[in-house]
């Protein structure tokens, strides 16, 4: 089960980060892959690999393909123009904790292990159609895939697949890297909808099959607009929005709840509207939150208690798209007053 | 059928030949009222071939037209030929539009429909549409253009709002039937139910279990108290159990029902109340819905049990014990959907409680996430194989199948019509013998002769295609995802599947020479679709010029190249290309 997983990955430090990564590079495969991914600039699978390196260690040259050393400073050396040009938007446009990872030239981010490479490969399929696909679009004829070959034993030579809605694999469908499990477009065939519907009930009852729902824990993924793989969070573990705001911060070291969190939320009815633009205006980064009827809410509106009953996912939303939000949450203020 | 063709022996007039103007001993009065009778549209396709005569009768008596391709036919086309519908079935995108695999703003559009509609039949009562894209706008100029419309019903549609439904609601003054069944469209409140005017009292069936947001229960309640005919009743999860108790003593003839929430914490009493309402339902057969129920509520339903014949637990996440105390209740099931959270055990309880079980269906409950192992295997398949022997309908979701299994399960069913088994890592093997999967559908295509529909995975080889297009005499309906080897796969199905309507394929190394194989088939098909395959624009463009009755359709990927064909849509049409093709849908 992935849960003792999970529950190193909220309370991440870097040293544990760094032991897994250290454990992964000795196998022989990674290694052969990033010598591999050095020498050679022709096509292939493993150029197009979604791997990141931890403060410190040394990340994998890319030269064009998906490159994605998320944080590095080897991204002023890239050519791949569009890609690059959004990366250092996403770059630059955060906050604090952020410049700090950057200046001091460390590279924060995880390899791939076995947990790392599950929310990789849940938060690929999730990530492209929810960031617009701006990262991967410019992957010409590159096939993204989250494979991770080293992590997993081949065992089925299935094809490879990419993520991306607008890529299919003209012809290389019995490729050598083996598939692992990447995700894949319209697999298996169950109509979306019905994905949420499913997702929503298992985060009541998640890991803990046997016992009512509401008494375990709360898995709920979190994404981050521009970032390559999603995490996930259990909500129990806080009590208020502050400590779910600085966990959070930690996790992705470059976003704010703006002042929902600082002041947590005592007995606040709703935001009140000033409040709402200065978050929004105040910070890039806005958190959000899905709620059970699939709408997309502003963290902070509603009692703790009530935010962690009715969230099944959260989001960490560019600012500007989040403004769309404000009305809305304010509409449903009212309505619920 | 055969009361007409024991008048035509006995008549001494019967139609001599193909085209004898000869007046037929019947009137045509006569003859238009016996075809009438006919209700299956198979017949009548073969009555209208007998004779102009025939032909001319059958089409003035049809009421109800199936569609089963939006494109195949324009609606000018049926209007000229059906003077009379009442009734129109009418379906668009290609399934593996359900899984994204569709661009959106592809078309099928009801639009131009339901203008010609209008015009041609003002008496317009039922319209069921399934992957169409229903503007808000048509919504309202269909209510506004039917007076008598009865009966709509949307599932797979895209491109509506529930303001769409709140013109429905309004104007309908005579509807009996509003169905909304997952469909891609955007909720903007649950007020639209409370447009149903107060005098309004003729819904029979009302779904709108797939909605989200709350409704004005007090409106619905008054609704449900004063509609007493209605049959069938499917609520969203907004609804409560207390408020389910009140709505079940207003409509106590429901025959099916969707239920709410089933999560309220229920005192003694309203669990007793609920119970009792329960049991009042003597016509109830369908239980849907049941959105997070657990042990402690479910025993309300037991009353219900006895007379149940379809159990839809596809919203219930049921682990299998609570649903083994479940089934001990219900000895006449007949279809029971559920998530793979019950479990193999679960499934072993199915297959001792239910023996009169035709269609089971098993979905994944958490399908995209890769690091699930938990789920159904072979055992449980089997063990309701073994129980079960009347299944003919099966859906099963699994994360590891065997060859054996899939052996033993044919030999204890064999007469399945649909058989869709989907092995969730696409191109798995054999997990213990690690042997492609094979020889579990060849034993399906040998021992199920019924056989109808058929959705194939796991590894498997063009093997797996020469069985089916060897055995598989009576397919009408198949569907491939990452398997074959080469060409000839494709080539045997096309080849030796005589009855084939749908072929449906993706990821699959087929190319030109598989799919040019089939020149002569699609005409007798209604279509082909090839996704990511090995086909090209060459043979597609070759297609295409050797057979002008089909429209060839290719959708290209935004960084693939030039001469490769990523989306191939097939389809006969009389209607020719179509006029509405989004730019991106090149037909050839």
């Amino acid at each position: 089960m992935s849960v003792p997983l999970e529950h190193d990955y909220i309370g991440l430090s870097e040293t544990s980060s760094m032991e897994r990564s250290s454990d992964k590079t000795s196998s022989s495969s990674s290694s052969t892959l990033t010598s591999e991914y050095e020498n050679n600039n022709v096509l292939n699978l493993k150029e197009t690999e979604l791997r990141l390196g931890l403060p410190g260690s040394e990340s994998p040259e890319r030269k064009g393909g998906l490159g994605m050393s998320l944080f590095g400073k080897d991204l002023e050396d890239e050519p791949d123009g569009y890609l690059l040009s959004h990366l250092k938007n996403f770059v630059s446009g955060a906050k604090r904790g952020f410049s700090d990872a950057i200046d001091g030239s460390e590279k924060w981010a995880l390899t791939m292990n076995g947990g790392s490479e599950v929310d990789l490969a849940k938060g690929a399929v999730l990530f492209s159609p929810r960031c617009g696909n701006n990262l991967l679009e410019k992957n010409n004829t590159h096939k993204s895939c989250l494979a991770g070959p080293a992590m997993k034993d081949a065992g089925v030579p299935s094809p490879q697949k990419p993520i991306e809605e607008k890529k299919t694999s003209p012809s290389n469908d019995n490729s050598s890297a083996p598939a692992a499990k990447a995700q894949v477009v319209g697999w298996p065939p169950i109509r979306s909808f019905r994905k949420n519907t499913m997702v929503t009930n298992l985060s009541k009852n998640s890991d803990i099959p046997d016992e009512k729902s509401g008494s375990g824990c709360i898995y709920v993924k979190v994404s981050m607009d521009g970032a390559p793989y999603l995490r996930k969070v259990d909500l129990k573990t806080y009590c208020n929005y502050a400590e779910l705001s600085s966990a959070l911060e930690k996790m992705f070291s470059c976003f704010t709840i703006g002042q929902c969190g600082s002041h947590g939320l005592p007995a606040r009815e709703g935001l009140s509207e000033s409040r709402l633009m200065d978050l929004l205006h105040g910070s890039e980064y806005v958190l959000t939150y899905e709620d059970k009827d699939g709408d997309w809410m502003l963290v902070g509106d509603v009692p703790w208690e009530m935010f962690t009953g009715s969230c099944s996912r959260l989001r960490i939303m560019k600012g500007s798209e989040a403004i769309g939000l404000a009305p809305r949450a304010m509409e449903k203020c009212k309505n619920r007053n | 059928m055969d009361s007409i063709s024991k008048k035509t022996k006995d008549s001494p007039n019967s139609t001599d030949s193909p085209e004898s103007t000869h007046p037929s001993s019947f009137p045509d009065e006569v003859l238009e009222g016996v075809l009438s009778l006919l209700s299956f549209n198979k017949d009548r396709s073969s009555v209208s071939l007998v004779c102009k005569d025939w032909y001319n009768a059958e089409r003035w008596t049809r009421t109800k037209v199936f569609i089963g391709n939006c494109y195949s036919v324009s609606p000018e086309i049926v209007a000229r030929r059906f003077p009379k519908i009442r009734s129109i079935i009418l379906k668009g995108k290609p399934r593996f539009s359900d899984f994204n695999l569709v661009p959106e703003n592809w078309g099928a559009d009801i639009q131009s429909w339901l203008v010609v509609f209008a015009r041609v039949y003002p008496f317009l009562e039922e319209l069921r549409l399934k992957r169409m894209t229903v503007s808000d706008e048509s919504l309202e100029f269909l209510a506004a253009s039917f007076p008598g419309f009865k009966a709509l019903s949307l599932s797979s549609c895209d491109g509506f709002s529930t303001d769409g439904l709140k013109a429905i609601a309004t104007h309908c003054k005579n509807l009996i039937e509003l169905d909304i069944q997952d469909n891609g469209m955007d909720d903007f409140g649950g007020g639209w139910l409370s447009c149903f005017p107060e005098n309004f009292a003729s819904l029979e069936v009302l779904n709108f279990a797939s909605l989200n947001s709350e409704v004005n229960f007090d409106a619905l309640e008054r609704l449900v108290t004063r509609c007493k005919s209605l049959k069938v009743l499917r609520v969203n999860k907004g609804i409560t159990l207390e408020q389910l108790q009140r709505l079940l003593m207003r409509a106590p003839q429901l025959m099916e029902l969707g239920t709410g929430s089933f999560q309220q914490d229920l005192t003694p009493r309203q669990c007793a109340e609920l119970e009792s309402a329960f049991s009042n339902c003597k016509n109830l057969h369908t239980v849907s819905g049941l959105w997070e129920a657990n042990s402690l509520n479910l025993p309300i339903l037991y009353p219900a049990c006895a007379s149940l014949v379809f159990l839809n637990l596809i919203d219930a996440t049921l682990q299998s014990g609570e649903l083994a105390k479940l089934l001990a209740h219900c000895p006449n099931l007949r279809r029971l959907w559920v998530q793979d959270t019950v479990e193999d055990k679960g499934l072993e309880a199915v297959g001792s409680c239910c023996p009169l079980l035709e269609e089971l269906r098993v979905f994944p409950a958490d399908p995209f996430d890769p690091d699930i192992l938990h789920g159904v295997t072979e055992s449980g398949f089997v063990a309701v194989s073994r129980g079960c022997r009347r299944l003919r309908y099966v859906l099963y979701f699994c994360r590891q199948m065997t060859n054996a299994a899939v052996a033993t399960i044919v030999q204890n069913c064999p007469d399945f019509t649909h058989f869709r088994l989907c092995i969730i890592n696409p191109g798995q093997p054999d997990h213990l013998t690690n042997e492609p999967m094979d020889e579990a559908f060849g034993a399906v295509v040998k021992t199920c002769t019924k056989l109808q529909r058929l959705s194939v995975s796991g590894l498997l080889t063009d093997l797996t295609f020469e069985y089916i297009g060897k055995y598989a005499k009576n397919l009408e309906t198949l569907s491939v995802a990452f398997a074959g080897s080469s060409d000839r796969g494709m080539q045997c199905v096309l080849g030796g599947c005589s009855k084939l309507r749908k072929l449906e394929i993706r990821d699959c190394p087929f190319g030109n020479a598989a799919l040019l194989s089939g020149l002569e088939k699609y005409e007798s098909m209604r279509s082909l679709w090839m996704s990511a395959c090995n086909v090209t624009m060459n043979g597609c463009r070759l297609l295409a010029r050797e057979m002008p009755w089909l429209n060839v359709e290719v959708m290209k990927d935004e960084e693939s190249d030039d001469s490769h064909a990523d989306k191939v849509y097939v389809y006969r049409s009389v209607a020719g290309p179509r006029r509405d093709a989004p730019p991106f849908v090149m037909t050839l």
